[in-house]
């Protein structure tokens, strides 16, 4: 059986159920429950003090600002924020974890019942994966196993790090809606500013829960949990892998294990992690140094009143605005700066459509290319809309226009400015124009037979060697005019 | 409910607490002595006020108001003796502890794995 | 008032053989470092209300150049690198701290004989035990080396040796005073508590620490009355005062000679112009069994950051898990070991409902016994503080006959109210404690009926 026909056999017979447990570092100057600061790239255990450590005697505080976040969080992703949640204690033995315990929220978390939306149903309605409760909780320190042999060096900066923790319902049923689901996270995130979200970093983590049943049918499966993923396309390539083996597993008359597996980016492999699983008993109970956390009901609607427009309410806007392919809309909405770009350019220069080409292309491209930001790059945006509004009129060619946007990265001329130095305007002036027919006719004498005999495919090639000769300059829609009064 | 040995030896390694086999019967009998008087409160008819109550009162603290807030970027209260004083093994800025079982060769590191909990 | 010095501390301290040659009442001293800083105080420009004045701290409340070692083999020889809030407000008011107070290893017991020092002797009877945990402090106080001490109370640790040894000893309200540096044993039910010779001396240091503190989120914030009492000369000082007596602190089978006592303190009191009620707090038999879950569950947690790795003992040991496990099981003593393990029992799958949920919800009803009396018109309660004198050294070897030794102490932990015990009486020359309960941040009340007493008492209160 080829692979293809046996991923369709499997997707036929089995479906694939998923949820996912993320852990966001919320952007808070100092720790959760200490005055320490969270800043990366310290030297060991240099952003530690008495309630990092859990040395005996210290107590936590709570961070204002790590709730504000969190709450800012929750109210974006759509969940109910609670007026009351209470922290508890995850009891666990680890270096990495001071206390022995970590401070979590466990059975009344500070928000629940949310939603992320990942597209459309076939029915055109927006497919939206529940979330299925939100809380807050400290980081753990890092324990690093390769620096000296034989022993683990621990260093507690990490630890004490605010979290948010998002879990979602099982309601994803493939790796690519893990995938959206994920960037649109991410997207809500970074549009509300309480996180870098940045996987690759660190700063959010995923956890998979995996289970299969038979299509058709309702009971969950026995679910594994995949770990160790940096990446977005890492939790993708993992699902599947999981989904595969699963399958696998059960059709082979055999049973899925409920075990925690580890991914392997290098060998794209799952295996499991060695931790013995099923022996953990956190014992939680709720952390007696915290009172509850009591939120006001309006401050928390003020919360709410005061978010930013978020990216599914910016996609409605822009597709009910500008006459943009969707797949356009998804691209400008990937982010803040973006899309607010994208706004005032379109705005200034009366042209979306052109306004979205000029930024998704060779304005993304040089940003790609040079590392600076969207508001740093040279060509800000009047000058881009100028550009625009000479490449709409004709006053440019396209090409010519393209060549603009290189020199005004280097020059802050205006386009027109540049364009006129250049010899980038476009000539439709006929007389210029007949003058370099004339030259190309007289210079392929061969080829200016063989047209004028009727081979009219020719056409293109002496608007080109007109083209060359014009430098670009010349109108092309003009010259082709030209040429085919010529030819009669 | 009375304990067993083998409750004990659980218990014992949750908490991360060496004990001699020898003391098993000792401690068994001690803790049956103990949660023997624990059992009246099981005879307490609880209403489902009681128990939502003991849910939300953050293990009962008698404050009437809720949890004070510290605003971001309050200093840490400083280490008025350093690390190295109180450490018991130290090297490099690191606290250290004999090597993971689970990580008996050089080169893997667990370290962004939050989950790592019960690493052995 | 006046208070003496730390010179006489000293010569005090050597009289009475308060080192480990004799009561034992202190793990660790600073002779030298405390009459330095005691001359340093009393050449400045301002002196404080406590200035020169030599105080006691009990060896789990964090103090920057003595040792806090919770009297446990695992912190031998730990130096805090930061200082409890309760200590450092000492240190401002002007007092002298000359030395750290022996206890129960982590304040887990009731004669301070669970210590990794040994046991501490009571001073009016070196037979017997001061009670506990805090029997360092009240050991202390009680032979007069200082007037003013610092303890710590999880379900009577301070009233309890307080009754044991003949001083005073105050629990406050949960949250009057910061618990920043006092080392965790149940956090729900720990205060800081204050012994001194006379209740004059215990509220002054209760003032010295009270008030809110921003590195203790249960810390209460409020403004801080003045709680000293002032002695009145009126013939009736406590007219209008209603003084409760729970008839579950006066069981049948109370000791005779203790319900003696409290009757003709009882007795004062009405003759002081107080009204003395009959009131019921039904569930008060529960208490022990609430306590003896919620404790160590807590102090299952509290306790598992000593791991060898940060600070503290550690043991060697072939990989990470048997280090944990060596290190803990040398570091601890029987006691802390049994409570933890129940601790850890109570929380564990499948029993937390049976045993932690339904303790919490006990405690609420407990709580509210105490709310209905006092908002029926109740200004303080009036009980014994233990059901027995000072008992031999190694004379309760059953864990739960010691346990049963707070039987009256352990509700205002519960409940978080403000509770103190004061000499009453003495059988077989053995001091009686009468304990005072008054409701949250009513410290105010119950000083004033306490001082009161006091006066009234005289040189009765330890006869």
């Amino acid at each position: 059986m080829s692979t293809a026909v046996r991923d369709a056999a499997r997707a036929t017979k089995w479906e694939l159920v998923i949820g996912l447990e993320v852990h966001c570092q919320l952007k808070t100057r100092s720790k959760i429950f200490c005055g320490c600061a969270t800043s990366f790239g310290e030297a060991p255990n240099r952003n530690t003090c008495p309630v990092c450590l859990g040395l005996p005697g210290a107590l936590p505080v709570l961070n204002a600002h790590a709730v504000e976040l969190a709450t800012r969080t929750s109210l974006a992703l759509g969940c109910t924020v609670h007026p009351i949640s209470v922290f508890a204690r995850k009891n666990y033995f680890y270096p990495d974890l001071p206390k022995g315990y970590q401070i979590s929220q466990f059975d009344r978390p500070l928000a629940t019942n949310g939603t992320i939306v990942i597209g459309a149903n076939d029915d055109g309605s927006p497919r939206q994966i529940r979330v299925h409760r939100v809380h807050m909780e400290e980081d753990a320190g890092k324990s690093v196993h390769d620096r000296f042999p034989n022993v683990s060096a621990i260093d507690l900066n990490r630890a004490g790090t605010p979290l948010v923790e998002i879990v979602s319902e099982p309601d994803l049923r493939s790796g690519a809606d893990a995938g959206i689901y994920l960037r649109r996270m991410k997207q809500i995130l970074e549009c509300i500013e309480v996180s870098d979200a940045n996987m690759e970093e660190g700063s959010l983590r995923v956890d998979v829960n995996i289970s299969i049943r038979p299509r058709g049918t309702e009971p969950l499966g026995t679910k594994t949990e995949v770990k160790n993923l940096n990446s977005f396309s890492a939790v993708e390539r993992a699902v599947e892998l999981e989904f595969a083996r699963q399958c696998d597993l059960l059709d082979a008359g055999g049973t899925v294990e409920q075990q925690t597996l580890l991914y392997d980016d290098k060998r794209n492999q799952v295996r499991p992690a060695r931790s013995k699983e099923g022996s953990h008993d956190y014992r939680y109970f709720p952390e007696p140094d915290l009172p509850s956390l009591v939120l006001d009901p309006a401050w928390i609607e003020a919360q709410r009143i005061a978010l930013p427009e978020l990216p599914d309410a910016r996609r409605a806007r822009f597709a009910a605005s500008f006459a943009l392919p969707v797949h356009d809309i998804e691209q400008l909405t990937t982010s803040t700066p973006l899309a607010e770009r994208f706004e005032s350019l379109a705005r200034a220069s009366g042209n979306a459509r052109r306004a979205a080409n000029w930024l998704l292309g060779p304005v993304l491209a040089s940003v790609n290319a040079s590392g600076i930001t969207l508001d740093d790059h040279p060509v800000g945006i009047d000058r881009l809309a100028a550009l625009i509004r000479l490449d709409a009129e004709g006053a440019v060619s396209n090409t010519a226009a393209r060549q603009l946007f290189l020199l005004m990265e280097q020059d802050s001329g205006t386009p027109l400015e540049i364009a006129r130095r250049e010899g980038l305007l476009q000539v439709s002036d006929d007389s210029a124009l007949i003058g370099w027919i004339d030259e190309v006719l007289a210079e392929c004498p061969a080829e200016a037979a063989r047209f004028f005999a009727g081979e009219k495919k020719l056409q293109g090639v002496l608007v080109g060697h007109v083209m060359k000769k014009s430098k670009g300059a010349a109108d092309p829609r003009k010259v082709n005019q030209l040429l085919g009064a010529r030819a009669g | 409910m009375a304990v067993t040995e083998q409750d004990v030896r659980h218990v014992a390694q949750l908490a991360r607490l060496g004990i001699d086999a020898a003391e098993l019967p000792r401690l068994v009998s001690e803790l049956n002595g103990i949660l023997e008087h624990m059992d009246v409160l099981r005879q307490v008819a609880l209403d489902a006020l009681d128990a939502s109550d003991a849910d939300a009162g953050s293990a009962g603290i008698p404050l009437a108001m809720g949890m004070p807030l510290r605003p971001d970027g309050t200093p840490p209260i400083p280490l008025l003796h350093p690390r190295e004083s109180f450490a018991p093994a130290m090297r490099d800025g690191f606290f250290l502890v004999p090597r993971l079982a689970t990580h008996g060769t050089v080169g893997t590191s667990a370290s962004d794995d939050l989950s790592t909990e019960d690493g052995e | 008032m006046s208070y003496h010095t730390v010179t006489y501390a000293w010569e005090r301290f050597d009289l009475v053989r308060a080192g480990a040659d004799g009561l034992n009442a202190f793990v660790s001293v600073d002779r030298d470092g405390s009459r330095t800083e005691a001359d340093r105080i009393m050449q400045a420009q301002h002196l404080g209300p406590l200035a020169g004045v030599p105080v006691a701290i009990k060896d789990n409340i964090a103090t920057l150049t003595l040792p806090t070692t919770c009297a446990s083999r695992m912190l031998a020889g730990y130096i805090s690198p930061f200082e409890a809030t309760a200590v450092q407000r000492l240190r401002l008011a002007g007092a002298v701290v000359i030395g750290k107070t022996n206890m129960d290893e982590f304040a887990m017991g009731s004669s301070t004989e669970n210590s990794a020092y040994g046991p501490t002797r009571n001073p009016i009877d070196s037979s017997r035990v001061p009670g506990g945990s805090s029997g360092g402090s009240a050991a202390a106080v009680a032979a007069g080396v200082v007037a003013i001490a610092l303890g710590s109370e999880t379900g009577g640790s301070v009233r309890q040796p307080a009754a044991f040894c003949g001083v005073v000893g105050i629990k406050p309200t949960y949250g009057r005073v910061s618990r920043h540096g006092l080392v965790a044993y149940a956090s729900s039910l720990d205060n800081i508590g204050v012994f001194g010779t006379s209740v004059h001396h215990a509220a002054l240091g209760l003032q010295t620490i009270a008030g809110h503190d921003p590195l203790d989120a249960t810390s209460a914030h409020r403004a801080v009355p003045r709680m000293i009492p002032e002695p009145s000369d009126a013939s009736y000082p406590l007219r209008g005062i209603v003084v409760g007596r729970p008839a579950e602190y006066f069981p049948p089978s109370l000791d005779p000679r203790i319900r003696h006592h409290c009757d003709r303190a009882l007795d004062q009191l009405r003759a002081l112009g107080a009204e003395v009620r009959d009131v019921s707090l039904p569930n008060t038999d529960l208490a022990i069994p609430v306590y003896y879950i919620i404790a160590p569950a807590e102090a299952s947690s509290n306790l598992a950051r000593f791991d060898g790795v940060r600070y503290g003992r550690r043991a060697r040991g072939e990989g990470l898990r048997e280090m944990y496990e060596r290190t803990r099981a040398e570091g601890f003593g029987a006691e802390v070991t049994r409570r933890i393990l129940l601790g850890t029992y109570v929380l564990s799958a499948g029993y937390y409902d049976a045993y932690y949920r339904r303790a919490q919800a006990v405690r609420q009803r407990i709580t509210q016994d105490f709310a209905n009396v006092f908002t029926d018109g109740v200004h303080v309660l009036f009980t014994p503080t233990a059901p027995t004198t000072a008992f031999k050294l190694g004379g309760h070897a059953d864990p739960y006959e010691m346990y049963l030794s707070d039987i009256f102490t352990v509700t205002a932990n519960l409940a978080g109210i403000p509770a103190m015990s004061q000499p009453i009486g003495r059988v077989e020359g053995l001091p009686v404690g009468g304990q005072l309960m008054a409701a949250h941040f009513d410290e105010v009340i119950m000083l004033r009926v306490a001082g009161a007493l006091e006066r009234r008492l005289g040189a009765e209160a330890h006869q």
